[in-house]
């Protein structure tokens, strides 16, 4: 069975530029019916038709999950990307009708948590936005610590700061703020739980410091979505539904197989899940794996690769699907 | 559709019986000769008109019967329902899943009116009215997953996902096949599996674990299970096991047709939206075999299995020693015709007992 099948057509009702990087999008069912409640950290897999071209990605939902009239994200705008960020800042209009995913949550907060201590990184608030306002109905305890460039590009600080003035630490990096972590871990009290989202850098930061300082590894949770990165054009040969596909050069190998005609599994797209993993059944080159999923010894087995985030460079690549 | 519900025991004199609409619509777990474990997932997304497949909470003839039969057990002993702290956003969640799809599902027996936070329930077959504020415990008589599994058949756990995990952290067991919730409570996926034989090393709990991890919210998936029980029970649990275990040696050849009963298992498994956690249903159908041969194929097929089941497996069942005289029995409806795909009764398709 195809995960991520259970799709909803929605509108776009609202777009709302916050800054020169950030937009956010309103979707409503089209319908007229109500959206299914979700948990705080959930994400949905925005489809966009860009001519020929479909793209299928994940945004994290930032609205009330309590509010089922409407969900809202947060697109930052990549230039350097492959296009679906800026498919959906020049292309979308309110009234265009779009297809998205169920809600699907790989950042659940733990409710045995005493204290929930979050540490986001630019565009990576958007999935404590959702978390804060579950958190808000149960009165739980929560600290953010939020870093980002500079106070015009620090998406909902003003709302955060308002709403939130003692759980809510700002950190801007042109100001030469840090986060002082290794002091801000040695003080939490015990039963807390770490959530981390923002750039690579930053979570494994967070992650580090953690396991040095003796946290269990079951009270640290993260969350990084990796775009696919472009690279060059690659063929593929796939061994059960007997087609040969190209993947282009801005094209992911999951994309390229969809656009087969070929039913592949997924749930996040990107590289964080699990549920696209592939066997390899052949393939002469080099399988270049971006995903966090696999383990670097399967890793390097080259029996098993990722295809929403990874890529080939090489003779031949055949694989089970 | 108009559902007569019966008024009938599930223990001491044992009254209860299956209608004629209940053995059509039995669950028969095999769908061909022999059976061996699997993951058999498919998803919970209805099924034929009348099956037990169609609804997401199935209301059949006994449910008033088996709720009254519920309150019994779990006035003996509280502990049949546990629910850790963390998880009392999840009994909300299962709350509203079970309310809202009865209602929507029959809206004859369930109804549900919701005013924003003011809710108000009325279950006609058991007579209830209540209005209460959701998320609210206290404007309830119990919390919500006691409040609303006490109204609905099966028994229930309620599984919270995390650390690449389940964890059985909420309950409410009292139908259950030899498996205690008192015991369980807390235990992730693989311990609270542990007893059970073979399947571990064919590999199937991990497949079953990352299958049940990845089941979206708007697609719930659904399997059957099965085993044997001597009389009607549906509190077949450990706790118990003094009332119910000395019974099995009161088969013979002249009763069992009557007091031995094939116990079917609908397991469903459901995404919670608002924690994220995972609800497992499971209800227990129970038929006795005189009922069961009453369909050629059934008869034929349920000897096949039982005279070719792996040892293991019987003894985890619990019925290694009526095996003989349950084989025995039911070699009588077997006349070595082959028997049609799937688990349906064919009666229309299925030549009758050549005897």
């Amino acid at each position: 069975m195809s995960a991520g099948t259970n799709k909803i057509d929605v509108t776009v009702t609202d777009i709302v530029p916050l800054n020169d990087l950030v937009t956010r999008f309103k979707f409503e069912r089209s319908d007229g019916e109500l959206l299914p409640t979700f948990s705080g950290g959930a994400h949905t897999v925005v489809e966009m038709k860009d001519g020929e071209v479909s793209r299928l990605n994940p945004y994290s939902l930032m609205s009330d999950p309590n509010d089922r009239t409407a969900y809202t994200i947060s697109v930052r705008r990549d230039e350097e990307g492959r296009g679906g960020s800026l498919f959906m800042h020049r292309n979308v209009k309110v009234g265009d009708r779009m297809t998205i995913s169920y809600p699907v949550n790989l950042f659940a907060l733990d409710l045995r948590a005493k204290k929930h201590l979050m540490i986001a990184g630019g565009i990576g608030i958007t999935p404590f936005l959702s978390q804060i306002r579950q958190l808000d109905y149960a009165n739980g305890h929560f600290e953010l610590h939020y870093a980002c460039r500079n106070r015009a590009l620090g998406s909902y600080v003003d709302y955060l700061t308002s709403a939130h003035p003692n759980d809510v630490h700002i950190y801007f990096d042109e100001m030469k703020q840090a986060i002082d972590l290794e002091n801000l871990l040695d003080g939490q009290p015990l039963g807390t739980h770490i959530y981390v989202c923002g750039p690579a850098g930053m979570i494994n930061w967070v992650r580090d410091t953690a396991e040095k300082l003796g946290w269990p590894r079951e009270a640290v949770h993260f969350e990084e979505f990796l775009a696919p990165q472009s690279g060059k054009p690659f063929q593929v040969e796939l061994a059960a539904s007997n087609k040969t596909i190209e993947v282009g050069e801005h094209q992911s190998l999951l994309e390229a197989i969809e656009a087969a005609g070929v039913d592949a599994p997924y749930l996040c797209r990107g590289g964080a899940c699990g549920q696209c993993e592939t066997n390899v059944v052949d393939y002469d080159g080099e399988i270049l794996h971006r995903d966090h999923w696999l383990e670097d010894d399967e890793k390097q087995s080259g029996k098993k690769i990722m295809p929403c985030v990874s890529r080939f460079e090489g003779k031949i690549l055949v694989l089970d699907r | 559709m108009t559902i007569q519900f019966n008024d009938e025991t599930f223990r001491d004199d044992y009254t209860f019986r299956n209608s004629q609409w209940a053995i059509d619509r039995f669950p028969f777990p095999f769908h061909e000769d022999s059976y061996m474990y699997s993951v058999n997932m498919e998803q919970h997304q209805g099924g034929p008109a009348g099956s037990i497949f169609e609804k997401r909470f199935d209301v059949d003839e006994h449910y008033v019967s088996e709720m009254r039969d519920r309150a019994l057990v779990l006035a003996e002993d509280p502990l049949r329902c546990q629910s850790l702290p963390h998880m009392t956003l999840a009994g909300w969640d299962l709350l509203e899943l079970i309310m809202v799809s009865k209602s929507e599902d029959y809206p004859d027996l369930f109804e549900l009116h919701r005013d924003g936070d003011r809710w108000h329930w009325i279950n006609r077959p058991l007579g209830i009215d209540q209005k209460f504020t959701f998320m609210d415990e206290a404007t309830l008589p119990y919390g919500p997953m006691e409040y609303i599994t006490r109204q609905t058949q099966g028994d229930f756990a309620v599984l919270d996902q995390r650390d690449e995990n389940l964890w059985m952290d909420a309950g409410i067991v009292t139908t259950q096949a030899d498996w205690s919730l008192d015991f369980d409570i807390g235990m992730n996926f693989f311990e609270w599996h542990a007893p059970v034989p073979l399947a571990a090393e064919m590999g199937i709990f991990k497949r079953a674990l990352k299958f049940l991890m990845n089941i979206q919210q708007g697609a719930p998936a659904r399997r059957l299970n099965w085993t044997m029980t001597v009389n009607p029970r549906l509190d077949t649990s450990p706790e118990n096991y003094h009332k119910w275990g000395p019974q099995k040696m009161t088969l013979t050849p002249e009763n069992i047709g009557r007091k031995q009963h094939l116990r079917v298992e609908l397991q469903t498994f459901f995404r919670l939206p608002r924690s994220n956690g995972l609800v497992f249903p499971i209800r227990c159908y129970l038929i006795a075999l005189e009922d069961l041969v009453t369909v050629p194929k059934w008869g034929r097929r349920l000897h096949r299995v039982i005279r070719d089941l792996p040892e293991e497996l019987a003894e985890y069942k619990g019925f290694t020693a009526n095996r003989a005289m349950i084989v025995d029995y039911l070699s009588k409806f077997d006349d070595g015709l082959p028997t049609s795909d799937g688990i349906w009764p064919d009666k229309d398709t299925e030549p009758p007992l050549q005897v």
